[in-house]
Formats: C-alpha cells, structure tokens, sequence
C-alpha cells in the first residue's frame, strides 16, 4: 500500500466495504423499527446522523415504543455508548499531532466497525504518516452505507418482515472481526471472560452490563498476561 | 420529552464518549500497563455485544443447544478463523441460520 493519503483513504474504504454486507440489512431493520416506534421518517434518518450508533439507536427506538421518559432513553444510550471511551483511549495514541478539525471527524467517525478495521491498521507496522485517511475512509464508508440503509429501511418499512431475523447481521459481522484476531492465550481468556460477564451482568440497569463485561475482558486479558 | 431533544442530547453525549480521550490528549504516551490493556479492547468489547446476541435473542437466556442463533453464531466463528473473511462469515452465517430455523420449524422444535 502506497503512503499517499488518497491510497490510505480507498484502502481504509476498500478494508470496510464487506462489513456493509452485515451493517446494511441491521440499519434497514432500524427505519423500520424506528417507524414502527412512531418516529416521523425525518427523525428515524436524522438520529442515525446524530446519533450514528446501532445498537443505542436500536435501543433507543425500542424504549420510545414503550414510552419511556426521555431521561432513561438518553442515560441508556449513553451507558451503551460508554464503550466508545475505550475505543477513544486506544485510537489516541495515533492521532497526537492532528488538528482539530482532524481529530473532530475522526471521533464522530469512531463506531465499532469503523474502530475495528482501523486499528488493526494503525497496529500494522508500516510507517504511520497519513494512517488517519485510512481511518477517514473506512469511517466514511461506513457512515454512508449505515444512511443509505436507513432510508431504504425507512422507504421500505413493513416490506422486510421482522420474522427474516436481518438484525443477526450485527452478530455476524462482529464475530467476522473478533475471532480472527484471537492469536494467544490472553487474548482468547479475555474474549470468554468479556462473554460470560455480559451474560452475567445482563440484568444492570440501564445497559450498564456491556460496558462491565468489556472491563472484564481488558482485566483478565491482563491478568492472564503477567501468569505466562 | 420530545423524541428530537432525547436525539440531540444523546448524540452530543456520545460524541463527547468518542472525542473524549482523542481530543484530550496532546502528548500522551501510554504507560506500558495502559498500552497493553488497551490491546484488549476491541475483543472484549465486541463480545461482550455479540455474546448476548446469540444467548439472549429475546432478552432472555436461551442455552437451548438448538438456538438457531447460538448454532448459527458457532458456524461463523468457525468459518470467520478458516476463512478470515467478513463477506462469507457473514453470507454462510446467515445462510444458517435461515436453514436452522427452517428445519427445526419442520421439526417442530
């Protein structure tokens, strides 16, 4: 791969065009969740530009369907959201001398497909100048196909039966980017130890049960590290 | 509360969550504790979404061995390390589920 920004950008784009195969169908299901929960079709396609979030906007439609007071809904996808921190926390290192500007649409870009393929690149050991194009491509691919799957989702609406199970997807696309990835022994013991707790600690209130599995997991990952 | 303001406030807050290390940090060089604990972040936290997608479709726990979803998601696993490919971990993941529910539908499991 050449250093040259444009090159970084079409192959952060190139590295995130398959992970739309799992995004679109999960951003159809949302319009159509999104209507069915009442919202104007303006608002279910502006929350995905504001909020830009899956699974706190799938949760957010599905607590305005039950009436929720907006409160719980904000705190919610906010304590869903809390993940992004340590997606932040691990992207900084990279990203030290950018402007402001840089850093501004780098972190509204920062979602869990766009994190995942972009820091195994930053991890790579090639030279690190313009390594943030990549980034800005794979970001923005994933923003347009998560917009574009929204309208189509909002445009469609009752034609895609919920019964088709296209929320899977996610599920899928996620294990398409851990499992590769899992190479040693902590590694492996901080992905199950992650998995067990988010079982455990699915009854937290307010969504709190992901953001403590994900601690779990950095924990025992680090723990299992010094035993070696 | 109108469903904009709950919007707006939440896409504040999350941009925030997502700036808030990058934007911070002019000069931070990670201790070697924190670089390595970082390195556990994208498999932790992913599974810690995936894990109840397959365990807990409906809210519930279903360790039910015939959970379309939990046999579906172990075929992708499989697949997702033999291939370490998004598109056909995706395509066959999906495809069996499909044919999961299929068949214990005709079962009538």
């Amino acid at each position: 791969m050449q250093n040259h920004p444009f090159d970084q950008f079409f192959s952060g784009a190139r590295a995130e065009l398959p992970i739309l195969l799992g995004v679109a169908p999960f951003g159809m299901i949302y319009g159509i969740l999104a209507l069915g929960a009442g919202l104007s079709p303006l608002a279910a396609q502006a929350m995905s530009a504001i909020v830009f979030a899956g699974s706190s906007q799938f949760m957010l439609v599905q607590l305005a369907g039950a009436g929720a007071p907006g409160l719980v809904m904000i705190l919610t996808g906010f304590v869903i959201n809390l993940r992004h921190a340590l997606y932040s926390a691990s992207i900084a290192p990279h990203t030290l001398g950018l402007n402001p500007v840089w850093k501004g649409i780098l972190s509204y870009l920062l979602t869990d497909e766009a994190y995942a393929v972009s820091i195994l690149h930053y991890n790579t050991d090639s030279a690190p100048e313009n390594k943030h194009w990549y980034f800005f491509g794979a970001g923005l691919t994933l923003w347009t196909g998560w917009q574009v799957s929204t309208a189509v989702g909002i445009f469609l609406g009752a034609q895609i039966p919920a019964a088709w199970g296209l929320d899977f997807t996610l599920a899928l696309t996620f294990i398409a980017l851990v499992f590769p990835v899992i190479r040693d022994r902590p590694t492996l013991l901080a992905a199950l130890s992650a998995g067990v707790t988010s079982i455990l600690a699915a009854g937290l209130p307010y969504k709190l049960g992901l953001v403590t599995a994900a601690l779990v997991g950095i924990l025992v990952g680090l723990i299992s590290e010094r035993r070696q | 509360m109108s469903i904009w303001i709950v919007m707006v406030s939440l896409g504040v807050l999350t941009f925030l969550t997502r700036l808030s290390f990058i934007g911070l940090l002019q000069r931070w060089q990670p201790s070697d504790l924190v670089r390595r604990a970082l390195r556990y972040v994208p498999v932790a936290a992913l599974m810690a979404i995936i894990v109840p997608e397959l365990l807990m479709p409906d809210g519930a726990l279903n360790l039910n061995p015939l959970n379309p979803r939990l046999l579906a998601g172990l075929l992708a696993v499989f697949i997702a390390v033999r291939t370490r490919s998004v598109t056909w971990t995706i395509a066959l993941g999906m495809l069996a589920f499909w044919l999961l529910r299929w068949l214990l539908g005709l079962l009538g499991m």
